[in-house]
């Protein structure tokens, strides 16, 4: 089941999405997520939700493959719609008797799921046509100025991208070892709290054991490799901006003049 | 000229009780000399704790001589100004390609090394096509390292070295964890690089099979150099082959069984061809 | 008695549902000594974990002396300590402070009185070979070959009728890997216990077992015992395996003229007796 989330992954492709600076990107995510919370109309909602569907269209990736792999955070967001609906209080339109829901709570909660829906599948799609070593590298050349607050920016996004590598493999483990403690009669549904929290303990300490010794083999693998830090490194795929970013840029910007306009004229 | 020289190299490691006193010093090394001219093919054979894994690590520099000293290409692993020298000439392929890999796309896993030691972004891309294209991995530049097969991970954790255009690559048990397609695979790509880029090649094993066509095996047993010659040197002694927990190849065994009850087979045979050759001449 | 799997089907559970089995259909009496190989992918992992009930079938259904496990009320719990599994990796097992208490840890799930589970611990760990002295040592601080040896332990104090074991020797030493086989085959020998391997190498299923399951693409191809399912050299070529070594050398030899008739042998031993044999005929003429 861990298996079958796609966010975070990669999605093997060539669209203009795929070829854009990781930069421009993330930028464009960003400001996209920022329009979202802009919007407060029927109209901007339509408008924003136009402009994801073009960009997923243009990105090639599968509306599909998209939404299967959100299946787990859908869950999670319709359980705080519900929440939200119940507890707004306004005009009552279905009463149970112990509670109800009222116009301005189904409103409030209907767009909310619809931004959050937005905001989800605008970022996957970042995600998935960026490769997270890309990612990284924009993240770490964004975030630049911040080195001279003595951050370590390169080191950082060097952890993040090999925790994206690792996740994978540490999930398919935690897969391996639950199953062969099954095997010796472990459950870990049973009881109460204390002995579910005890029941973990026999998954928790080989994961670890495995972690730190992957860490090892891996730090070890690097530096074999001549890896020693970011100092006189070059880059496979330096980032420069080209025509097309600049296009990326224009594009973004004149979807939020518009939504801020359509906020300010009405 | 030889590319790697081993000079009485002496490792230890300590186990330590739970205040951190020493309470067992193991020389997992005990005085090896070596040495490896330069386009060979040296396979390293040992049973598992008999030192031969230290013996890679030491060469790469990732371990430093308590006595003793490793040179390669002349430069010494102990002296701090060379080891970045010493570790582009002469890379390392650990066990579990899982661990190795840190990019998350083929191609940009290759170019961590060329990245590390500086190399322009052109000449990056030809090595990066270059090193996939030897270890015949060219149709997967773009996937994800998660959906390869273990022996496919492996010859990528080989493009990863072959991108720093050593002279020297060292294999620590490569093929351990694969199966035997990938075994294969893997075994008949170090092959090639040796044959057609004179790349040396140090491989560390326990499996026979491995070591036939190598051009020259050294033996270990308890941190020391055993044996050393040529593969036939080595098989037709295979009392003391396994008296040091290792096994010889099935063609030697089954002559060396046939051997034992007189049938006069000469004790140079190591493969199944020379093995029905010598049998049809006796009959 | 038996593990009985009747047309069972499964299908991966992540996005490519590719079908790991389809359709298959075996029984495992007890005594047996059985090894399954295929290449990697070819669903032998995935059958192994229905034979316990890690893994739930989408189709068919899998009969323990002739009950269905998923039926109402059946404890999976108890099946698994009657049919041991053991992985591949003893690290994803191992994690209690000593040897001793991990090998508990099955028993212990079990329910027993403590005494009889460090009865049973005691009792494994000697039928593995572990000396006294590592009963108190971290688990974390054995060789790989003694890591799989405790790992074993810890299913054998279950006390299983029957015991698979996914690729028990991979990465293991020419003496690690004797010391596992040999175990094994006493295990069958003087306890009785029904053993399943799971191996890459045909010498070592060759030597050990008395049948074969060969699987291919989710299908079990083959069914048979060793001679028998060795005699189809091209296919099992094709779907990425090998026959014995010893085969191969026969087969050349009666090329050459060596053998004047068909010869199987699939052992070492065996291959030696029928060398003799042509030897020394020349010699008494």
């Amino acid at each position: 089941m861990i298996r079958e989330i796609t966010l975070g992954q990669y999605y093997k492709g060539n669209s203009f999405l795929h070829r854009l600076d990781p930069r421009t990107k993330v930028a464009g995510t960003v400001l996209y997520i920022i329009s979202l919370f802009i919007g407060k109309s029927i109209a901007a909602y339509l408008l924003a939700g136009v402009f994801l569907a073009v960009m997923v269209k243009i990105s090639t990736v599968p509306f599909s493959y998209m939404v299967r792999g959100l299946k787990a955070v859908f869950t999670i967001l319709i359980f705080s719609v519900v929440l939200n609906m119940f507890f707004i209080p306004g005009e009552v339109i279905v009463d149970f008797g112990f509670c109800d829901i009222s116009r301005e709570g189904l409103q409030t909660a209907v767009f909310m799921a619809i931004r959050l829906v937005f905001l989800i599948l605008g970022s996957s799609l970042m995600t998935l046509t960026t490769t997270p070593n890309q990612l990284t590298d924009g993240m770490e050349k964004l975030l630049k100025p911040l080195k001279k607050l003595k951050i370590p920016v390169h080191e950082i996004s060097m952890m993040m991208a090999i925790a994206l590598r690792f996740i994978p493999i540490l999930t398919e483990e935690l897969d391996k070892i639950m199953k062969a403690q099954m095997a010796r009669g472990a459950e870990f549904d049973q009881g109460n709290l204390i002995q579910k929290v005890k029941s973990v303990v026999p998954i928790l300490v080989p994961l670890f054991v495995s972690a730190v010794r992957r860490a090892n083999d891996l730090a070890m693998a690097m530096e074999s490799r001549c890896y020693h830090g970011g100092e006189g490194r070059t880059k496979m795929k330096p980032l420069i901006y080209e025509q097309r970013d600049y296009i990326a840029y224009a594009i973004v910007g004149i979807y939020l003049a518009v939504m801020i306009g359509m906020r300010v004229i009405r | 000229m030889s590319i790697v020289q081993i000079k009485d190299l002496v490792h230890r490691y300590f186990r330590k009780d739970d205040d951190g006193n020493v309470i067992e010093t193991i020389e997992a090394i005990a005085g090896v000399n070596m040495e490896v001219e330069a386009g060979q093919f040296i396979a390293v054979l040992g049973h598992n704790g008999s030192g031969k894994s230290s013996l890679a690590k030491h060469i790469n520099g990732l371990l430093q001589p308590a006595q003793g000293t490793v040179y390669v290409k002349g430069m010494r692993t102990d002296d701090e100004s060379s080891i970045w020298d010493i570790r582009q000439n002469a890379g390392i392929v650990l066990q579990n390609p899982d661990n190795q890999i840190i990019g998350n796309i083929v191609e940009e896993d290759v170019a961590f090394g060329p990245e590390n030691i500086g190399v322009p972004t052109e000449d990056i891309w030809r090595r990066v096509a270059e090193s996939l294209e030897a270890v015949g991995m060219m149709a997967y530049r773009m996937s994800s390292p998660n959906h390869l097969s273990g022996g496919q991970k492996q010859r990528i954790a080989i493009a990863g070295i072959l991108a720093m255009e050593p002279e020297c690559i060292i294999l620590d048990e490569p093929t351990a964890m694969l199966d035997p397609k990938g075994r294969e695979d893997v075994i008949k790509t170090i092959h090639e690089l040796n044959r057609e880029k004179g790349i040396t090649i140090i491989l560390i094993t326990h499996k026979m099979d491995e070591v036939i066509d190598a051009d020259k095996v050294f033996v270990m047993d308890h941190g020391k150099v055993v044996m050393s010659g040529t593969p036939v040197e080595i098989f037709s002694q295979v009392e003391t082959v396994k008296s040091y927990g290792l096994e010889v190849p099935h063609a030697a065994s089954m002559a060396y069984e046939l051997r034992k009850e007189g049938i006069p087979l000469p004790e140079t045979i190591m493969t199944k061809e020379e093995l029905v050759e010598a049998l049809c001449q006796l009959n | 008695m038996s593990i009985k799997l009747e047309n069972i089907s499964y299908q991966y559970r992540d996005s490519s549902r590719r079908k790991a089995l389809s359709n298959v259909s075996l029984e495992i009496k007890p005594g047996e000594f059985i090894g399954i190989v295929g290449h990697t992918g070819s669903g032998k992992s995935t059958l192994i974990q229905h034979l316990n009930g890690l893994l739930k079938p989408d189709e068919g259904k899998v009969l323990f002396d002739g009950s269905d496990i998923y039926q109402e009320g059946y404890s999976l719990k108890e099946l698994r300590g009657k049919v041991g599994l053991s992985f591949q990796y003893p690290e994803h097992q191992l994690f209690e402070v000593t040897v001793f208490e991990d090998v508990c840890f099955g028993p212990k799930n079990l329910g027993l009185s403590q005494e009889e589970v460090k009865g049973r611990a005691r009792e494994a760990l000697q039928m593995v070979g572990m000396d006294e002295k590592y009963y108190e040592k971290s688990p974390f601080e054995l060789s790989g070959g003694q890591k799989r040896r405790v790992a074993i332990a810890g299913i054998l104090a279950m006390h299983p009728q029957y015991f698979i074991l996914d690729e028990p020797t991979a990465g293991l030493d020419p003496i690690g890997r004797d010391k596992i086989l040999e175990l094994l085959k006493r295990l069958h020998e003087n306890q009785g216990i029904t053993i399943i391997l799971v191996s890459h190498s045909m010498e070592e299923i060759a030597n050990y077992v008395d049948r074969i399951l060969v699987m291919d693409q989710g299908c079990l191809l083959y069914d048979d015992v060793p001679k028998e399912v060795f005699k189809h050299k091209e296919k099992l070529e094709e779907i990425g395996l090998a026959v014995p070594f010893y085969m191969y050398l026969m087969e050349d030899l009666r090329e050459r003229g060596f053998f004047e008739e068909e010869v199987t042998a699939i052992t070492l031993k065996e291959a030696e007796d029928q060398i003799l044999k042509v030897l020394k005929r020349k010699q008494t003429l």
